[in-house]
């Protein structure tokens, strides 16, 4: 165990009512990716924030280059070299980025910014990443993987030893995540420790030096990345293998539910966002739609539920089509209901308790003559916790009380009680824990089998390709492939997804 | 399993239940001391009387408690108040002349009382189609429409009163005064109303998928959207509901003084955000209670009307609602944080980690 720079010892931490941490020993070394993996609620956050003085530990000791160090606050930890990126990029968006990389460490002499200096330092950071990004644009106009490169660079300014990253790509398409890779060697080249938190197992692999999984607030196990494959992982950190999660029988139906036809979604500033997409789903069956960050799958999703009336092309659920100007309440009742890719932003009503939550897009099937009865929906909600496994003590509970996974169930449950024909998930599983993802995919499986039409988006290959009876790939908003269960390989995939134009149908 | 559910009984913290009825712990603080101050304080005749006054900030506070729980704020109540009861005096005391034939055409006084009630729900729509058509800001769409509706009130009669309201026996127009001075089984009129307009409004916000959706608007409008509702609706609705309330406070307050003044309800609108907000509405949105909001009116009404009672001076009066509004504000943040932090432990607490899926 050479090269530790920070070394976590007998780490525990009690909230009222819960062991966070138990006796949780962790090692980071310098000039490598130290992988931290666990289920949600597994620990990983508790233990960063405390890497990073945001909370204190209860017990337990922090050695940094083998002495003993006790952070009280961020800023001491700053202060020693320790720099996270938070899952939620934590940037201001309103401000440039020049502005935000100096944000608390202005180059201020005598009080007055030196913007001309702050600029010159910030384009050096970037260029050090690779990035050419004009310092004075706002970070609100940069894409998701600028703005994470900008925290990187703000962390640089620190002079950082240990940066901790956590989930930094859930929101990076395929080759946003090469470039981010492309950063994190030459930070580690630099000799920085690197903390890498993810749900992305198979990242982990490919960027990883060491692993650590944590388990239920305990170390359950540390090994060279070199000897383990994801399966180990998976072992470690619920005790069954990947495998067992994703069976899936072979899909037969051939009845058309929903057909999709020359679908086109301008741009306020000319072309399309979804460029003459045409498709069928049938009855029962999975399709999976593939493809990079602003390929268009979203906005196709989003042009289906009736967010976009300026949409173009024919849609037709169950022979009968659907008008161009149909409300989303309208969709909802002919059987076409989203389960959003944002769970915070578009999914729960954060001020509404599970029970409201799940009955929110339903009321009218409980009402009579416009009252809802004291009990509305009361048996449904129910049942509905029981067959998702939402775990809650009681269904009025407010929702934002809920681990993300069960959320998403609760957005899932809401959608279901529609009585959807067809079901639209976009990144289901992005950002919930394994265990919960099992349980989605087994969910998906069983309605499909019982005939719904599920028509998914996910940017995890292994999701896409274990799940789906036929894969649809888009790029820059064309439909760049096609591909059925069995025939492809993830590699084609890829390919197509990097497509400009449309060129191979394959069927 | 169901079963578990639902006859679970919730272990409840002393704490929070102080924290959850401190309105209503406020309140009965309140009335305790104007009670051992004042003799005159808890006799029926003034509890009617401090009900009334109430009942005026309450119809507004109500209609406020939907617009802000949607998300939004209705500044132009005081005004529309002013501006209908303006209206409804022209109606009574001149009619509208048409001077072609020579005629002058006056109402019969309930229809006057409708439309009086569809001034107020009109410009309810115009607030809701600048809102939600023009994309302006409802805080600058209400604001705007305050300036509006009052100079409109100052125009009708160039800045001066409809005196008279008692209207004329042939012209069927007579028993205005009764809307807000009249009593039925000695009980006043506006406490009917008040009354009437709490329940229905209660009723409308919790068991009625308008208010539900109301609630979702406010909590997070996009969720809402995808949830298909219809947002754009539902906001303009909430607009018409203030409006037509506003009007119905400002007719009562025409009523009770027999006379139009273009000044009525300035300033009111403050009153009436301070009721919701100390009956724990959100300003954020999606959180809020029509029964807060009506103990809410109560607090600032009966603490106006007692203070006056037991001889404090105006400008105490001020200081001491504004310290009122800003601790239950304060208030009610301790009581969001620690029951939520309660939702929380109790969360990891029950719930045993069992996986189960579709079955």
């Amino acid at each position: 165990m050479e090269n530790v720079i920070l070394r976590a010892e007998g780490i525990t931490k009690v909230f009222p009512g819960t062991v966070a941490l138990n006796r949780a020993n962790f090692n980071a070394r310098a000039g490598s990716v130290n992988i931290l993996v666990g289920e949600n609620g597994a620990g990983k956050s508790t233990l960063m924030k405390i890497i990073a003085g945001v909370e204190q530990p209860s017990d337990g000791k922090l050695f940094l280059n083998g002495e003993e160090v006790v952070f009280r606050s961020p800023i001491e930890a700053a202060s020693k070299g320790i720099g996270i990126i938070y899952q939620e990029i934590d940037l201001c968006a309103n401000m440039s980025v020049a502005d935000n990389i100096f944000l608390t460490r202005e180059i201020a002499p005598n009080n007055v910014i030196n913007f001309r200096k702050q600029r010159q330092i910030t384009r050096e950071l970037l260029l050090r990443l690779e990035h050419d990004i004009d310092p004075d644009r706002k970070v609100g106009e940069l894409g998701v993987s600028s703005q994470q490169i900008v925290a990187i660079a703000k962390a640089l300014l620190q002079n950082v030893k240990v940066l901790i990253m956590d989930e930094p790509t859930s929101a990076l398409s395929t080759e946003e995540v090469a470039v981010l890779f492309r950063v994190i060697r030459e930070l580690k080249n630099n000799g920085v420790s690197i903390i890498y938190i993810s749900h992305r197992l198979e990242e982990l692999l490919q960027i990883g030096d060491y692993i650590t999984v944590l388990r239920d607030g305990a170390v359950q196990a540390e090994e060279r990345v070199s000897e383990i494959d994801v399966n180990w992982i998976v072992e470690k950190m619920v005790g069954r293998s990947l495998t067992e999660f994703l069976p899936r029988e072979a899909h037969t139906s051939k009845r058309p539910v929903l057909t999709v036809d020359h679908l086109r979604y301008p741009k306020p500033e000319g072309g399309f966002i979804v460029n003459d997409v045409s498709f069928t789903v049938h009855s029962g069956e999975i399709v999976g739609l593939y493809g990079l960050m602003g390929a268009g799958r979203t906005e196709l999703f989003e042009c289906l539920i009736g967010l976009h009336p300026e949409a173009q092309g024919d849609i037709v659920l169950e022979e009968r089509a659907i008008d161009p100007a149909m409300t989303v309440d309208e969709r909802i009742a002919r059987g076409v209901v989203l389960v959003p890719e944002d769970r915070q932003a578009f999914g729960i009503v954060q001020s509404m308790t599970v029970a409201e939550n799940i009955t929110l897009a339903s009321l009218a099937k409980y009402a009579h003559l416009g009252v809802l009865p004291g009990n509305a929906g009361d048996a449904d909600i129910q049942q509905s916790i029981r067959d998702l496994g939402i775990r809650v003590s009681a269904s009025n509970q407010l929702i934002t009380a809920l681990s993300g996974g069960n959320q998403q169930k609760v957005v899932l449950g809401k959608a279901l009680l529609t009585a959807p024909k067809v079901l639209l998930m976009d990144e289901p599983t992005r950002g919930i824990d394994v265990n919960a993802k099992s349980e989605i995919y087994a969910i998906m499986n069983e309605l499909a089998k019982s005939g719904m039409c599920i028509f998914f988006a996910s940017s995890e290959l292994k999701e896409i390709t274990a799940l789906s009876d036929r894969v649809l790939v888009l790029s820059r908003g064309k439909l760049a492939g096609e591909f059925i269960r069995g025939q492809y390989t993830e590699s084609e995939l890829v390919k197509a997804s990097a497509l400009d134009v449309a060129i191979s149908i394959h069927s | 399993m169901k079963q578990q559910f639902e006859k679970r009984k919730k272990p409840m913290d002393i704490k929070l239940i102080l924290l959850r009825f401190r309105t209503v712990i406020a309140l009965a603080v309140i009335i305790i001391i104007f009670t051992s101050l004042s003799k005159t304080f808890l006799t029926i005749e003034n509890i009617l009387l401090m009900t009334v006054h109430v009942s005026i900030n309450a119809f507004l506070a109500i209609g406020m408690t939907f617009v802000i729980v949607s998300g939004g704020i209705d500044l132009s109540v005081g005004s529309i108040m002013g501006l209908t009861g303006m209206i409804v005096g022209a109606l009574i005391d001149v009619g509208i002349p048409l001077q072609i034939f020579g005629v002058v055409i006056y109402f019969h006084t309930w229809f006057i009382l409708l439309i009086g009630l569809a001034v107020g729900a009109g410009i309810g729509v115009l607030n809701g189609l600048v809102i939600t058509k023009l994309k302006v800001a409802p805080f600058i769409a209400t604001l705007g429409m305050l300036y509006i509706a009052r100079g409109f009130a100052l125009l009708s009669n160039n800045g001066s009163t409809f005196p008279f309201l008692n209207g004329q026996k042939g012209l069927g127009n007579m028993g205005f005064p009764w809307l807000g001075g009249g009593s039925i089984l000695s009980i006043p009129v506006p406490i009917w109303l008040f009354a009437l307009a709490a329940l229905i409004a209660t009723f409308v916000a919790r068991r009625t998928p308008f208010g539900r959706h109301v609630f979702a608007v406010g909590g997070n409008e996009r969720a809402a959207a995808l949830s298909g509702v219809r947002v754009k609706s539902i906001q303009l609705a909430v607009y018409v509901i203030s409006g037509a309330l506003a009007a119905l406070s400002g007719m009562i307050v025409t009523s009770q003084l027999v006379a139009s003044q273009p000044a009525t309800g300035t300033s009111y609108e403050l009153n009436a955000i301070a009721a919701a907000v100390l009956g724990g509405t959100s300003l954020m949105g999606g959180r809020g209670s029509i029964g807060g909001t009506v103990i809410g009116a109560f607090v600032i009404g009966i603490l106006a009307d007692g203070l006056v009672m037991v001889g404090v001076s105006d400008f105490w009066q001020m200081v001491i609602k504004g310290l009122v509004i800003i601790l239950a504000v304060a208030i009610d943040q301790v009581q969001l944080k620690s029951s939520h932090i309660a939702a929380i432990k109790e969360e990891k607490k029950e719930v045993e980690p069992v996986t189960n899926s579709v079955s």
